[in-house]
């Protein structure tokens, strides 16, 4: 039914033409030309076209999102650089601060040391005077008591040999000058 | 060289060379025929089919019709499985993948615009068929089948339906041919402009049939022009200067094939643009 339709159509169409010229549509070849391209493109419709022109899409859109996903991670690059710059000028910021702190902490005990230090030489060195003043007087005391032992001894020695006033005066003269001696 | 130049050689080729057959040689070289032609050495004769009182025979120009068929679908079949592999194109790809991008972007965007989709497969269909055809012309022994009138008119009359097709789909069938006029125009010129623009409608893909076989069938008449003006002077000397322009006509030939193959596409892409969007 509708190929009688397509051919009368044809032949109307080519009825114009006229016989066996250039110019004449042979209605053979329109058939053949109708048939081979709708069949044609059916089939790539179907196997070639969708496929390619899908793919091509799918393409362009990977592109376009790769290419957004590229800035995206780029921004994102970016922001953890100055957030890592940021915390390094904290950190250094930081550790410049706990450096004074230690630094004055330690100047604070040095200074505290030496005070002390100082103090407890004082105290030592006090003490040894003390101590000096102390053995001084006791052997002063000592000497006092071993003199008036001399003294004593002398005494006795001139008492026993009995001598003059003028003898027991060298006497005692040569005494003492041997004690200095001694 | 002008036509009527053309046309005395031609004349006198006929006269000189093959005064028996007064059909003319060079047309019988560019029309259709029974057999395939590989002349001086032999040539092969086809099937003759004949169906409703129609002769439907195989001519050469349905079996390069066919040969170019069979090479599209060899070919973007090949490039369709290469993209499922993988979406980067690779090889020839690459190649078939710039004339697919090009009528997408460069034919139907920016003429259709919104929708193009539903017309991209027809458009790329009809724009390598044509391009096949018109480059299986130039290979010595075969047959340019876009030179033949039966198959651009049949080419123009399937634009003609699916630029109806787009306009009615789009703006509904009253709404379509509403829209065939243009807005503005005084009543009593209403009647005319009907006329005119149902005119235009087949106007448009009659040019269509009639550019493409033009331009097709000149350029191989031109050169079988020149080239038997070896045996209309009889004289060896002259084969240079005609085999010469011969070769600049074929690669004149090459440029007219890929401009004729664009400009059937853009123009049927166009006029499905217009009646899609009417309001422009």
């Amino acid at each position: 039914m509708i190929a009688e339709i397509y051919f009368a159509l044809i032949s109307v169409l080519a009825a114009g033409g006229g016989g066996g010229g250039l110019l004449s549509v042979d209605q053979g070849l329109a058939f053949w030309t109708t048939l081979t391209f709708l069949l044609l493109l059916f089939l790539l419709r179907k196997f070639a076209w969708k496929p390619i022109l899908t793919a091509l899409k799918q393409r362009e859109l990977a592109i376009k999102e790769s290419l957004e996903q590229a800035e995206k991670a780029k921004e994102e690059a970016k922001k953890i650089l100055s957030q890592n710059e940021a915390n390094l000028a904290k950190a250094e910021e930081e550790s410049k601060k706990i450096i004074e702190q230690s630094r004055l902490y330690a100047e604070n005990l040095k200074q505290q040391i030496l005070s002390e230090s100082k103090s407890q030489a004082k105290k030592l060195l006090d003490d040894a005077s003390l101590e000096i003043e102390r053995k001084k007087i006791a052997a002063l005391d000592e000497l006092k008591i071993q003199i008036a032992q001399i003294a004593v001894d002398a005494a006795s020695k001139i008492l026993r040999e009995n001598l003059d006033s003028e003898k027991n005066k060298n006497l005692v003269q040569n005494y003492i000058k041997e004690i200095s001696k001694n | 060289m002008d036509s009527l130049a053309v046309n005395q050689v031609v004349v006198d080729t006929i006269h000189t060379s093959h005064s028996e057959n007064d059909s003319g040689w060079i047309l019988h070289h560019v029309m259709d025929g029974n057999y395939l032609d590989f002349s001086p050495f032999f040539k092969v004769y086809l099937p003759q089919i004949e169906l409703f009182g129609i002769d439907i025979s195989i001519t050469r120009h349905v079996i390069f019709m066919w040969l170019a068929a069979l090479l599209m679908f060899i070919i973007f079949t090949s490039v369709a499985k290469s993209y499922k592999k993988s979406l980067a194109p690779k090889g020839s790809s690459n190649f078939w993948e710039v004339f697919i991008l090009f009528v997408r972007d460069e034919i139907a965007k920016p003429t259709i615009g919104k929708g193009y989709e539903t017309f991209l497969p027809y458009l790329l269909t009809a724009f390598f068929f044509i391009l096949f055809g018109n480059f299986l012309g130039l290979i010595p022994f075969s047959a340019t089948f876009t030179s033949n009138i039966a198959v651009t008119a049949t080419l123009a009359t399937l634009s003609f339906l699916v630029i109806q097709f787009g306009g009615i789909k789009n703006n509904g069938l009253i709404g379509y041919f509403k829209g065939l006029v243009p807005h503005g125009v005084p009543i009593f010129l209403l009647p005319i402009m009907a006329v005119v623009e149902l005119l235009g409608l087949f106007t448009k893909p009659f040019a269509l049939a009639i550019r493409l076989f033009a331009n097709m069938t000149a350029g191989h008449i031109v050169i079988y022009a020149l080239i038997s003006l070896i045996f209309v002077m009889k004289s060896y000397l002259i084969s240079p200067v005609s085999v010469g322009m011969a070769l600049f006509i074929y690669g004149l030939e090459v440029l007219v094939a890929l401009l004729q193959a664009y400009i059937f596409t853009m123009l049927s892409s166009l006029f499905i643009g217009m009646a899609v969007h009417q309001d422009h």
